[in-house]
């Protein structure tokens, strides 16, 4: 029976590649088992971007008025959606964080499977995760009047570059789950992450707010993406005289790589010196 | 396939936390098809140990071989031989107990049937069939042990690590995982144990070491361990209390030995050597001075005793 279980060694490049594929997907199926498993809890993940937007849609932002008299609920749809892609550092840490904690990441280490498909099935899985969450907010958008105005291939630009700070934010996710372990203390930066989020322009104009939090705002990662959205949905902006809110598709292009090419190494790092 | 005879070979294993030495020089033989239990206390270098020879941490000295396979030289080849079950239950919680073995066997690399064979089989082995299907937050922490024990047991490895099996498990618990233990061993496993408990490592293990600060301290068999302790010990427990100053100077008189006195206030022990006369002249002497003896026994050490002994 045991030469049965005894798998051929992993010899040859394209072998290994080929399971690093193979694992990665079967963690990234893990995920998708766990929505099955939980669906309350994957509805509630859904319903809360949309729980956001209509907070600020319907209760608060009555009065607020974007500049050139556009739809404050037409500007907050694409805020709302980048707000969420840097939400989802909280998923990708939390995740972590739980498995390093129980040991399962140990047992991962301990197991002859490809080392970087624990990060890869992760990866794939979050992204996966917060495509889906893009989807339920723009048909809360379709169903309450907001839509995209300059075309198919604009829109479809506008998505990618949500997903490209979704997948800048997994590495800080990552590394924040390596370096806190603990799920206690992943709650204390759940709530960080709220004042950084706010930070922004996502929900009010950065011109509105002192000076120098002004500024700090609008060169936010988050409205970078924000506002490149709001420009490629041709939806209204706040506008502004910063080369940060001039040029937001470029910003909202490069913050994202320089977020990855910060904390993907620092992820690598931290993951290999759980051998120290 | 021939079997190494050799299930887990080290030597002088150390392993550096800037200045403290967490192991240090570490030799260990365990013989294919036996237990061994790495004993001592919180910070000893047991799990130290066990990380290292599981391919988790790097080590700065000395040399292991897995299974007849070198640690440095092939972490992949040892990773295949090896099932490790850490301190906490290292399985996914959210997921069913079935979903977790297919899931780890295909990390395992096992095709999609074999997996879900495998998982069927070692369900049935781990008396989990029932449960196979609920997800495993719900398990009581029996059961999600077993569960541990059986994902680690899915390429059928020669060789199963054991960091503190039982600790956090209540007395069923803990039973249900020494059942699994000797079981897998009369099945021809070896396993690697760490523990803090004394009467587990006695209960399992064909042989100890005792680790203190990184070091080995005592290497044996139980019996042998217990015989470094110097032989046998006297009990005697009193009716009054108030004879026990009495009865701990008789004891020392006659035997030579250092009196100890237990918890409940009312029992001294001493080793000794010649059985049979120190306990006649110890009844007598009793007597004589009119102390009323509840209880009297002559037994073996415990392993508590060699312990506080060895790590003192």
């Amino acid at each position: 029976m045991s030469t049965l279980l005894q798998p051929t060694p992993d010899t040859g490049v394209p072998y290994r590649v080929r399971w690093a594929i193979t694992d990665a997907w079967t963690l990234t199926t893990r995920e998708t088992s766990h929505w099955l498993r939980q669906p309350f809890e994957m509805a509630v993940g859904l319903l809360f971007p949309i729980m956001f937007f209509l907070m600020f849609g319907y209760l608060i932002g009555g009065d607020i008025s974007v500049p050139g008299g556009g739809d404050y609920r037409e500007a907050l749809i694409p805020g709302t959606l980048a707000m969420t892609m840097m939400f989802g550092v909280e998923t990708t840490m939390t995740a972590m964080a739980a498995d390093t904690q129980k040991g399962v990441t140990d047992r991962f280490r301990s197991m002859p499977m490809s080392a970087s498909a624990v990060v890869m099935g992760r990866a794939t899985a979050d992204l996966f995760q917060s495509a889906l969450s893009l989807v339920a907010l723009v048909l809360c958008g379709l169903l309450t009047g907001w839509t995209w105005h300059d075309g198919l291939p604009s829109m479809l630009l506008a998505l990618v570059l949500l997903l490209w700070l979704r997948f800048a934010m997994l590495w800080i996710g990552v590394w924040l789950g390596l370096v806190i372990r603990s799920t206690q203390a992943t709650a204390s930066v759940q709530i960080l992450v709220y004042p950084l989020a706010f930070l922004s322009n996502v929900f009010a104009s950065p011109e509105s707010m002192p000076a120098w939090l002004g500024a700090l705002a609008e060169w936010n990662p988050v409205s970078a993406t924000a506002a490149a959205s709001r420009e490629l949905f041709g939806n209204p902006g706040w506008g502004g005289d910063s080369w940060a809110a001039a040029h937001p598709v470029l910003l909202a292009a490069l913050w994202p790589l320089v977020i990855t090419a910060v904390f993907l190494p620092l992820s690598v790092r931290r993951y290999r010196r759980l051998s120290r | 396939m021939t079997s190494p005879t050799r299930a887990v070979h080290a030597e002088g294993l150390t392993k550096r936390y800037g200045g403290k030495t967490a192991l240090d020089s570490f030799d260990l033989t365990v013989p294919a098809g036996t237990v061994h239990g790495l004993l001592g206390p919180n910070g000893a270098g047991k799990t130290t140990a066990v990380r290292i020879l599981a391919t988790l941490l790097r080590f700065d000295a000395g040399r292991a071989e897995i299974a007849g396979v070198d640690l440095r030289r092939d972490a992949p080849g040892v990773r295949r031989r090896i099932g490790l079950v850490g301190q906490f239950a290292a399985v996914d919680e959210i997921l069913s107990a079935r979903q977790n073995l297919f899931l780890f066997g295909r990390l395992y690399h096992l095709s999609r049937p074999a997996a879900r064979n495998r998982a069927a089989e070692l369900l049935e082995r781990f008396a989990l069939t029932e449960a196979a299907d609920r997800p495993v937050g719900r398990f009581s922490g029996g059961m999600r042990r077993r569960l541990d024990m059986a994902c680690s047991l899915i390429l059928a490895p020669r060789v199963l690590f054991l960091d503190e099996p039982t600790t956090g498990l209540d007395p069923r618990g803990r039973g249900e995982v020494w059942d699994c233990v000797r079981d897998l061993v009369a099945g021809g496993t070896s396993v690697l144990l760490t523990t803090q408990y004394l009467d587990e490592a006695d209960q399992l293990a064909d042989r100890i070491s005792v680790l203190d600060e990184g070091k080995v301290v005592a290497e044996g068999t139980p019996g042998e361990l217990k015989a470094k302790l110097g032989g046998d010990r006297l009990d005697v427990t009193v009716h009054d209390a108030a004879a026990l100053d009495r009865t701990a100077a008789i004891m020392a008189r006659v035997t030579g030995g250092e009196p100890q006195r237990h918890d409940d206030g009312r029992t001294v022990s001493v080793p000794v050597i010649d059985r049979v006369s120190a306990l006649t002249e110890v009844v007598r002497e009793l007597d004589a001075e009119g102390v009323t003896v509840e209880d009297l026994a002559l037994r073996r050490p415990t392993l508590d005793e060699v312990f506080l002994h060895l790590t003192r």
